[in-house]
């Protein structure tokens, strides 16, 4: 999928997945309904758990240049910790 | 009647309308150059040259005043009709119209402080254009993979933030636009760090704050131009602006507002940890949910063999019905034998009546040669010595021929 998706997605995905497993156990689905139900599901948790890692763990300071174009900046832990 | 000549004869030399004006300016301006006077503002008009014109009044008197625009542009608060004031100025003679007027300087609402007053004034004018609606509340990203922060780069705040946020949820980025939070110029930097953050277009929330503070610590997020930064984010703002009295403009307008800068980074991230566990409980309820089902279809298989019949039976149950359908056809045939040999009978019967042997019982005799049996019809088929056999009705006898006649 794609990485930047928009940030709903993350949140219908997962609400998704319990939704399937809710059918899954309730309702009493022909055999094959079934299988497409669970395939569904685990591609659901393969992606999810892709998003749960795909930010790097990061501080960046946003600053403009003189031009006016915009530069970025890693925080230290010293300047966090000032 | 008093007689005029009279106070005519002891007059003093006499003055022009203008001598006598520029002697009460004079009065006035030794006697009433600074005063402060308390009143009510009534018929107020605010021409375009952007002077401020009043009557201030009691409940007695009344005054005209003047505010000029270089003075009025100070106000921190709307003059309007009705509303009590102190007022700073001089009292002097509008030469030009013979007209008493208040030179206001300085101005202040009674009651409320000025600053109070403003404040309140700016947050009618902002609730009027709807911008503290709960309708324009957007909800904030459920899993943001940027959030954006703005506030001083060294302070509590942004320590706090930081902290939250990666404990919360340690896959997260994070961008800080540096902001100065108080003194001169502040709401203006709030405001372009909130227009920079959405410029740049990585952050999906932002956080403004900052951690706590006096009320005039405070001022800078109850300015229109933070509350208008706010109100055109095009992503949801958390107000973090640490106070506990009054919210401020900034907290009316945001998305959402947060006591502390510690409360906003826990708005905005989700826990890691919980939305793992969520991604595995739907794991395994769904593998689970998916064993049950195979299970259950394992089941109804069970039970339907159970109840599909062996083909060995049905082929016993045909094998049955042949044997009576047999039984049935052999009952048939038997009776029809039956009915037949009874005919046979009868037609036998009837045949006795015809038989020759019933000629024979009337005295006649049949001959037949020896050995070949032919039935002898004539005489000339036979040769003396030859052997006959002669049938009676009853018994029968071997002749021998000895002469033939014909």
């Amino acid at each position: 999928m794609d990485s930047r998706q928009p940030p709903k997605k993350f949140e219908e995905a997962l609400l998704a997945l319990e939704g399937l497993v809710e059918k899954l156990e309730t309702g009493d689905l022909p055999l094959e309904e079934a299988l497409a139900t669970f395939e569904e599901g685990v591609a659901l948790v393969r992606y999810l758990n892709e998003q749960l890692t795909a930010v790097e763990k990061r501080v960046e300071v946003l600053a403009r240049d003189l031009g006016g174009a915009f530069q970025l900046q890693a925080l230290t832990e010293d300047e966090e910790e000032t | 009647m008093a007689t005029p000549p009279a106070l005519w004869s002891a007059r003093p030399p006499t003055l022009s309308v203008s001598e006598l004006t520029a002697q009460i300016q004079a009065a006035l301006e030794a006697d009433f150059d600074d005063v402060w006077v308390d009143g009510e503002i009534s018929g107020l008009r605010i021409p375009a040259s952007g002077h401020l014109y009043f009557i201030l009044k009691d409940e007695h008197s009344q005054l005209r005043a003047v505010m000029f625009r270089g003075y009025a542009g100070l106000l921190r608060f709307r003059p309007e009709d009705g509303l009590a004031v102190t007022a700073r100025g001089r009292v002097n003679l509008y030469a030009a119209r013979g007209d008493l007027q208040l030179y206001v300087s300085l101005m202040e609402p009674q009651g409320l402080g000025a600053q109070q007053l403003a404040l309140e004034q700016l947050k009618a004018t902002l609730a009027a254009e709807g911008l503290f609606a709960p309708e324009r509340k957007r909800p904030l990203p459920f899993f943001p993979r940027c959030v954006g922060v703005v506030t001083a780069l060294h302070g509590a705040a942004i320590h706090d933030i930081l902290t939250i946020l990666f404990q919360r949820c340690p896959y997260t980025r994070v961008l800080i636009r540096p902001a100065k939070v108080q003194g001169i110029g502040a709401e203006v930097d709030i405001a372009a760090a909130i227009r920079d953050l959405n410029d740049h277009g990585e952050a999906e929330v932002i956080i403004v704050g900052r951690g706590g503070g006096s009320r005039e610590d405070l001022r800078a997020f109850n300015e229109e131009v933070v509350a208008r930064a706010i109100a055109s984010s095009a992503v949801p703002v958390v107000a973090a602006v640490g106070h506990e009295i009054d919210l401020t403009i900034a907290d009316l307008v945001a998305d959402r507002r947060a006591p502390t800068p510690t409360a906003a980074a826990e708005m905005v991230v989700p826990r890691w940890d919980e939305l793992q566990r969520r991604i595995t409980a739907g794991q395994q309820a769904l593998s689970t949910a998916m064993a049950r089902v195979l299970l259950a279809r394992r089941t109804a298989l069970v039970h339907l063999r159970r109840r599909v019949r062996d083909p060995r039976q049905r082929v016993v149950m045909l094998r049955q019905r042949l044997y009576v359908a047999m039984a049935r056809l052999r009952a048939a045939l038997r009776g029809q034998e039956e009915r037949a040999r009874a005919r046979v009978q009868e037609l036998a019967t009837v045949l006795q009546s015809l038989s020759p042997l019933a000629v024979l019982a009337r005295g006649y005799s049949l001959a037949r040669t020896l050995p070949a049996g032919q039935i002898v019809r004539d005489a000339a088929m036979l040769r003396p010595g030859d052997s006959l056999r002669l049938t009676f009705a009853r018994g029968e006898a071997r002749v021998r021929v000895e002469a033939i006649e014909v």
